[in-house]
This record gives structure tokens, C-alpha cells and sequence, in this order.
């Protein structure tokens, strides 16, 4: 008995000076010089906080509040490496030194925003907004206004359609779909400021989200409102917005669909690229040159995020309420079922590390993040964390629409 | 768009008038039932809604926007979805105490500072 009670008193002593050493830490700037390119932020939902942390020692370093409303928040980060810029659901943009670790500048810029995208050269930080609806596009410095490009007005005259899926694309471009009015846009920063706005019409109902494949060529936008995909070659815009998986499902009866999918994960893994059904629950499987339909996965539910470790060998695809505490691993060339995990309650999202050595996935309600080894499916370790959604490393400063 | 408003409006009104009486007599959510439908009004809801149900993909649902739309309507949304928009039917996961007691939460709550 007063053994355990010693033994008691011993770990909660180990356990305030342990408090106290991270205080200390984050009390004061790092002294010692550290490079960047292992560091991520790991959005906290609920509280309006991230937290920077390292892959290399699998340690947060530091949690920063009073980021305002982060429900779907997302993050990319300046070319150097050393900045954070967090989009927030209620239009804050904030500028977050990974090194100083703090909050270097908040701005509000819009009432109600789905996140951004960071220039080719790093100079232009912009922001989808879904009010009002349109881009805004800030320096990424000094985050003062560059441009404004208001979205089309809806017939009805009552506001303008909101803005999904916005992308950097080579060549100083950002590309993005209006939710409401079914188009595409490319702006064009190259001749500076004033952008060169390409406008797309018509390319289909509810375009939801969208991505550019890494090498920047094409740009994907996925439908809600019919079936198949809208895709712009930017090597070819003349050609104009072609349909993918066009009438893929038709007839089918559909799933209802408790979270939106996400496309920014897409996988593709060499000649193949896995994208997720809408209403289904499957995992699409593309060919990655024609686009043509190769085969569809049977999975535990609706898919949201179909990510592919770096080496292209397995798929990692978590799901909507409510099977979010599952998460599935398929082999890319067998399209056979690796793993059948249930990390925890509701997992939001997974982020590799650039090698693949790590893959780091928060467990909302679970109030942690796990890191696992995709090699040996092992857990290695778990950290607390306040609601955690999005996980962002900072090695997406060197890809392509990320 | 108003097209398939209106159907759905009045599909939910036709299934709401066969439905009354289930939704009044049955028995309110337990109180640990309640915390999951607020958890989930939060934090799955908030998804497409907002983690303040100030709008996203989905409309607002604060009392504010809330203000002219019926019980029976918010009860239709949510138990058949919205037909030609993202909003799925909530029918297949909530019983229909769960969806009335989300409405009358959604209706009559204080809205977050």
C-alpha cells in the first residue's frame, strides 16, 4: 500500500517536472540552430489551436491558440520551409513561424473560406471563400491584399457561387471550380498582379473538390451533382474541360453520404490512380493515361481521404461516419485488403512522411494522433491532441498543389 | 434548385402528415444519447455546416437562419435529405426521437458567443 502510494507520488513528480521541462521549452525560442524540413502542424479542431511538431523524434513542440475557427482547416507552407500559412473555416489566414514557433500574423479576410494554395514562387498566398464567394489572393509576406476575384453571381442575383477546390498549378497559376455555378477558372499571376482569368463553363454539376495531379498537368474536378469527373489538361486548355468516368454508376442506387470526399489525397501509384466513389462505398481504380476505368474496390464505407505511401505500393483510405473508426490498406497491384485497422473513433485524415516511412493519422474523438509504420503495420507511438483533424508536413512546400 | 426544393418540402410535409403521432409520442433521447446527438451536431454536422453552424458547403443553422422554417420541415430535411443537394437522409443512423431532438435543440439553443 505505501509502496504504491511512494510509487504514485514519484510519477506524479515525474510528471510535473516533465510539465515544467515543456513549459520551459515553449516559454523561449529554440537556441539551438534545427532545420525545417521535419517539422508539421497538426490542426486542433475544436479549440483553434495547432500544434508544430517533429517527425524525427516523433515529438509536438509546441501548441499555438487563437486561430479562430478550424473546422476543415487546411495548411501549406513557403518554399523555404519555414512558414505555415492555416486557412481557416471562418476566413482567418494565419501565418505561423515553425522555427520562432508562433503566430507571426493573423488576418480575417472573408466570412466563410475552404481553404488555399501557395503560388509557384511562393510569393502569392491564395483563399477559396465560400462568402463572399470568389479567391483572394494575398502576399505571402506581408499577407496584404493582391487581388480579389469575386465568383459568378447566381441567377437569382443573391450572392456569388462558392468557390472548392483551388489549386497552384505551374506557370504563376491558380485553378479553382464554383461549387454553385458549375465552372472552372484559371488565373493566371504570371504578368503580375492582375490576374489573366481563364473561365470554363458548363463542366458539370456541383464540382466538390478537385486536384492537379503532381506533375501539374491535369486538373480534376470531382462532381456531386452527376456522376464522372471534369478535367482540364493545363498543358492544353484550348481543348477545353473533357469528362472522365463519365456515367460511371448511373442507375445505381446511391449511398448517402455523411462527409464529403476528399480529392487532395489522390493516389496515384505508377499506372494506376485510386480515387474515391461519391455514395458508394468503393475505391475507384483509373488508368493513369487514359482514364479510363480499371476497377473498382469494395471498401467499408464512404471513402473521404485514398492516399498512396510515397513508394505507390499501398493505399491507405479512411471513411465517413459512420465507419470513421476504420481505416483499410489495400496493395496497389493486387487491389486486395492489406490491413483492416481500427485505429479509433473517428479518424479525419492521414499525412505520410515525404519517404514513407511514417504515416501519422489523428483519431478525432480518440483525442490523440498515431503514428504508425505503413511497413510493418505497427502502431510506434500515440500523441495526445485536442480534437485533432488535419495533420500537414512541411515537406508539401516542394509538391505541387499542396 | 427550386424545383427540387419545393418536391422535397413537399415530400417531407406528405411523410410528416403520415407521421405525427410517432414523432410526438416517442420518448425523448437518454440524457447519454443526448451528448452523442450534440457530439455529432458538432463535430459531423459541422462538416458540411460549420463547427458553429455558421455554414459551409451546407447552409447556416443558427436560430437566426433557422427563423420561418418549421419544425416539421427541419424534421423532413434531416429525415429524407435535400434531393438534388449534398444533404444525405439522416434516416438510415438517427431514430426519429434523435432527429426531433436535434431540431428543438437547433430551434431553441442560445447561440454561441
Amino acid at each position: 500500500m505505501k509502496h504504491s502510494i511512494l510509487h504514485r507520488t514519484l510519477s506524479r513528480l515525474a510528471v510535473a517536472g516533465l510539465l515544467a521541462a515543456s513549459l520551459l521549452v515553449s516559454a523561449c525560442a529554440p537556441q539551438q540552430l534545427r532545420g525545417s524540413g521535419d517539422l508539421g502542424v497538426i490542426i486542433e479542431r475544436a479549440s483553434g489551436s495547432v500544434q508544430i511538431i517533429e517527425t524525427t523524434g516523433k515529438t509536438r513542440l509546441v501548441r499555438i491558440d487563437g486561430l479562430g475557427d478550424l473546422s476543415h482547416a487546411s495548411v501549406v507552407f513557403s518554399r523555404d520551409q519555414r512558414y505555415a500559412y492555416v486557412f481557416g473555416r471562418d476566413g482567418g489566414l494565419s501565418k505561423i513561424d515553425l522555427l520562432e514557433r508562433r503566430l507571426e500574423q493573423r488576418i480575417v479576410q472573408g466570412g466563410n473560406s475552404i481553404g488555399g494554395a501557395i503560388s509557384q514562387d511562393g510569393t502569392l498566398i491564395a483563399v477559396s471563400n465560400y462568402v463572399p464567394g470568389g479567391v483572394k489572393v494575398f502576399d505571402a509576406r506581408t499577407l496584404a491584399l493582391v487581388a480579389d476575384i469575386p465568383a459568378t453571381m447566381l441567377a437569382d442575383g443573391s450572392r456569388r457561387s462558392r468557390v472548392v477546390g483551388l489549386v497552384d498549378a505551374p506557370g504563376q497559376n491558380f485553378v479553382f471550380s464554383l461549387f454553385d455555378t458549375g465552372e472552372i477558372w484559371v488565373a493566371d499571376f504570371s504578368q503580375g498582379s492582375t490576374p489573366v482569368i481563364n473561365r470554363f463553363k458548363q463542366i458539370g454539376k456541383q464540382p466538390y473538390d478537385a486536384l492537379i495531379t503532381p506533375d501539374g498537368r491535369y486538373y480534376m474536378a470531382g462532381l456531386f451533382g452527376e456522376d464522372g469527373m471534369a478535367q482540364l489538361d493545363l498543358w492544353h486548355p484550348e481543348r477545353g474541360v473533357q469528362r472522365v468516368l463519365d456515367g460511371y454508376g448511373r442507375g445505381e442506387q446511391k449511398l448517402p453520404v455523411y462527409k464529403m470526399p476528399h480529392l487532395e489525397g489522390w493516389a496515384v501509384a505508377g499506372e494506376q490512380t485510386f480515387v474515391p466513389a461519391v455514395g458508394q462505398h468503393r475505391v475507384l481504380v483509373l488508368d493513369s493515361r487514359s482514364w479510363k476505368l480499371n476497377d473498382a474496390i469494395e471498401v467499408a464505407g464512404q471513402p473521404v481521404f485514398v492516399m498512396a505511401r510515397p513508394d505507390g505500393r499501398q493505399i491507405w483510405v479512411n471513411f465517413a461516419y459512420p465507419d470513421n473508426h476504420r481505416v483499410q490498406v489495400f496493395d496497389s497491384e493486387t487491389h486486395q485488403l492489406v490491413a483492416d485497422l481500427q485505429p479509433g473513433p473517428a479518424v479525419l485524415h492521414m499525412e505520410f512522411s515525404a519517404r514513407g516511412e511514417q504515416l501519422w493519422l489523428s483519431v478525432r474523438d480518440g483525442a490523440q494522433v498515431q503514428i504508425w509504420d505503413p511497413y510493418s503495420l505497427t502502431l510506434l507511438k500515440k500523441l495526445p491532441a485536442q480534437s485533432p483533424s488535419g495533420i500537414f508536413f512541411s515537406s508539401r512546400a516542394q509538391r505541387t498543389g499542396l | 434548385m427550386s424545383l427540387s426544393h419545393n418536391a422535397s418540402g413537399f415530400l417531407g410535409t406528405a411523410l410528416l402528415a403520415l407521421l405525427p403521432l410517432s414523432f410526438s409520442l416517442a420518448a425523448a433521447p437518454s440524457a447519454e444519447r443526448q451528448d452523442e446527438l450534440e457530439h455529432l451536431l458538432t463535430q459531423d454536422c459541422g462538416a458540411c455546416h460549420g463547427l458553429y453552424l455558421t455554414g459551409g458547403l451546407g447552409p447556416s443553422l443558427t436560430r437566426p437562419a433557422l427563423a420561418g422554417k418549421t419544425r416539421a420541415s427541419l424534421i423532413a430535411t434531416i429525415t429524407e435529405g435535400r434531393p438534388g443537394t449534398p444533404m444525405p437522409s439522416w434516416k438510415p443512423l438517427l431514430s426519429e426521437p434523435d432527429i426531433a431532438w436535434l431540431v428543438d435543440l437547433l430551434q431553441t439553443r442560445e447561440p454561441r458567443p
